[in-house]
């Protein structure tokens, strides 16, 4: 039997898988990292990653009117970066504030429906603020391909896929080995217990979001220079996908998250090979659906014992 | 009280003309959507994101059976039973892999069934004719007369709400609306007292599923053309927040909330852009000072109403 592939079409699925599967996970993890310290679904998430994206288009813009984007092209797309983070940050915060702090003894269900009303305002918000036009990224990198063996990778694939690992490197550094870091895990694992060792819970979830929404902004500028067409719809479906993710790992748990975005990545990537490219969103949640049927809580997720 | 409210809707439409009776229409099957979800959610407390599949294949259902598609025009009143049993069974299907998952993992993924169905009737195109969607499809006949204007459709609509909401009441206060809100208040104490957890669970998306399945094939009728992009995310979670405004497990509630969140946009339509903008606002401010809902169940809260803890 002949092979069905050549090596070069698996390897550019590789990269491919990588590179998507990177920036699902940025965003699984702002997802996650809320999950595990609020047990709520942040339904607004995809909309806070379309923010950071047009934040950055934002200053991309601003940037190449005064030429400056021309002298120094890493250092504009550095401060895109910036500029997204820190816009994200704070919407996420003030959401945070308004929509969800109110809701923090309501019942289950009132936290997902108030996000999604927040989610409907985000997304008419940018509606209101584009005049509903699809914006195009400024390129700046002008997209360029290397041959290293029989990877053919081009320098914004190397950009998201190194850019994806540092930030998720440094995110797992940070909540292992610093203080703040050791008061998220505390905050998750038990909220009143960790409040009586005289730790500030508000300020600990006020910090969970930010980080989760400045590493959704940094997603959202990838996939604005990636794909470079953005809408104020944008948000919905890489959501989706990083929800599932996040579930695919097992919701609450920060490695989960990583390997469950690099997972669907792939899934996606190769799965279009045996399919036609169209039935690619049947694919992420068929293989939620068989992950979930064989451990229903997820790749890493914890066997918790049920409450009784 | 409860025969006033039935009457002052029975002569509605002749006052208010065509188009708020199209509106109401609309409420009307958002209504029998909502009755159908909350017996998934409000009376056996499982998530469902994922409704809108139900009412999809209801909708495509009726539309393959009654359109130029395949030259077929069985009746409307003939293909009802069939979409409603359809539904039914794709609610089976979706229930027996997903029973044992609880919470946010049930509802990921319902919300991924729903969608695959979607992309399915998107890119199945020899049977749906894909984004292009199925056109002329039949009206319904009542005798001779055709149900084709907007008025006609409001009181068969009415009729169909009526049926849900009496045949809800009905669930609720047996034998199987007792198991479930002992299942929905605490699945492990049911279980311990002898209730049959997978059954019932299996039972309340069997029986939510084919409301959605009428609710479909009414849509479908009514519409004369139905598409793909009808069958969005946005309508399982329009429906589930009606039944969340207006208080999770009351019937009356799922009403008024149909009447507030179907309606409420119509009466924005004057601010044009800023309608979707002020209802996501008032989405949010709803919860924050109404949480659980306008007309809340009076019978125990439910489960979902408890404090958040991990499972």
């Amino acid at each position: 039997m002949e092979a069905f592939f050549s090596a070069a079409i698996l390897c550019d699925q590789l990269i491919n898988g990588l590179t998507i599967g990177g920036i699902y996970a940025l965003i699984a993890l702002g997802y996650t990292l809320v999950y595990g310290i609020l047990f709520m679904i942040n339904f607004a998430h995809g909309e806070i990653f379309m923010f950071g994206s047009f934040a950055g288009y934002a200053a991309l813009t601003f940037l190449l009117q005064y030429g400056f984007t021309e002298q120094r092209p890493l250092a504009s797309i550095l401060a895109a970066f910036l500029a997204a983070m820190v816009v994200s940050a704070l919407l996420g915060t003030i959401l945070e504030r308004i929509a969800y702090r109110p809701l923090r003894r309501a019942s289950r269900l009132a936290p997902l429906i108030s996000a999604i009303g927040a989610s409907i305002f985000l997304q008419n918000v940018m509606l209101i603020i584009i005049k509903g036009r699809m914006q195009v990224y400024p390129d700046l990198l002008h997209e360029t391909f290397f041959e290293i063996g029989w990877f053919n990778i081009s320098n914004f694939q190397i950009m998201i896929i190194l850019g994806s690992f540092f930030l998720m490197a440094g995110l797992y550094i940070f909540i292992q080995r610093t203080r703040t870091g050791r008061a998220m895990r505390a905050v998750a694992e038990d909220r009143s217990a960790a409040a009586l060792m005289g730790i500030d819970v508000n300020r600990i979830i006020m910090i969970t979001f930010v980080i989760g929404s400045a590493l959704a902004a940094a997603a959202g500028v990838m996939v604005g220079m990636y794909y470079t067409q953005i809408n104020h719809m944008m948000g919905f479906i890489p959501g989706i996908k990083a929800f599932t993710a996040a579930v695919l790992g097992g919701i609450g748990n920060v490695p989960g998250a990583m390997l469950g975005g690099l997972f669907l990545g792939l899934a996606e990537a190769f799965g279009v090979l045996f399919m036609p490219a169209q039935y690619k969103d049947v694919i992420a949640f068929a293989l939620l659906v068989l992950v979930l049927i064989f451990r229903p809580r997820g790749i890493l997720g914890e066997v918790v014992s049920e409450k009784v | 009280m409860l025969s006033a409210v039935i009457f002052s809707a029975a002569v509605l439409p002749p006052l208010v003309g065509n188009y708020w009776s199209q509106v109401l229409g609309d409420i009307g099957i958002y209504m029998m959507l909502g009755i159908g979800l909350n017996v998934v959610v409000g009376f056996a407390g499982l998530l469902d994101l994922g409704y809108v599949a139900f009412f999809g294949i209801g909708a495509y259902g009726y539309a393959l059976m009654a359109s130029p598609q395949f030259g077929m025009h069985v009746p409307f009143w003939l293909m009802l039973p069939v979409c409603v049993a359809l539904a039914a069974a794709g609610g089976a299907l979706l229930g027996v892999p997903v029973l044992r998952l609880r919470g946010d993992y049930l509802a990921i993924v319902t919300l991924g069934f729903g969608e695959i169905i979607r992309v399915i009737l998107n890119n199945l195109d020899p049977l749906t004719n894909g984004p292009r969607g199925l056109l002329r499809i039949d009206p319904p006949f009542l005798g001779a007369t055709p149900i084709n204007n907007p008025q006609r459709w409001y009181y068969l609509i009415l009729a169909g709400v009526l049926l849900a909401a009496f045949t809800a009441d009905r669930l609720n206060n047996s034998r199987i609306g007792r198991a479930w809100i002992a299942m929905r208040e605490d699945q492990d104490a049911a279980a311990v007292m002898g209730i049959d957890i997978l059954k019932y669970k299996l039972l309340a998306f069997t029986i939510g599923a084919s409301f959605a399945g009428a609710g479909g094939a009414i849509f479908a009728a009514r519409q004369g053309a139905i598409f793909p992009e009808n069958f969005s995310l946005m309508v399982s979670i329009n429906v589930l927040c009606l039944i969340i405004i207006g208080g999770m497990g009351s019937i009356p509630g799922v009403i008024l909330g149909a009447i507030v969140l179907i309606g409420l946009p119509e009466v924005l339509r004057g601010t044009e852009q800023y309608r979707m903008l002020s209802f996501g606002a008032l989405l949010v401010i709803m919860m924050i000072f109404r949480p659980s809902g306008l007309l809340p169940a009076s019978r125990r809260r439910p489960a979902a109403a408890a404090p958040r803890e991990p499972e």
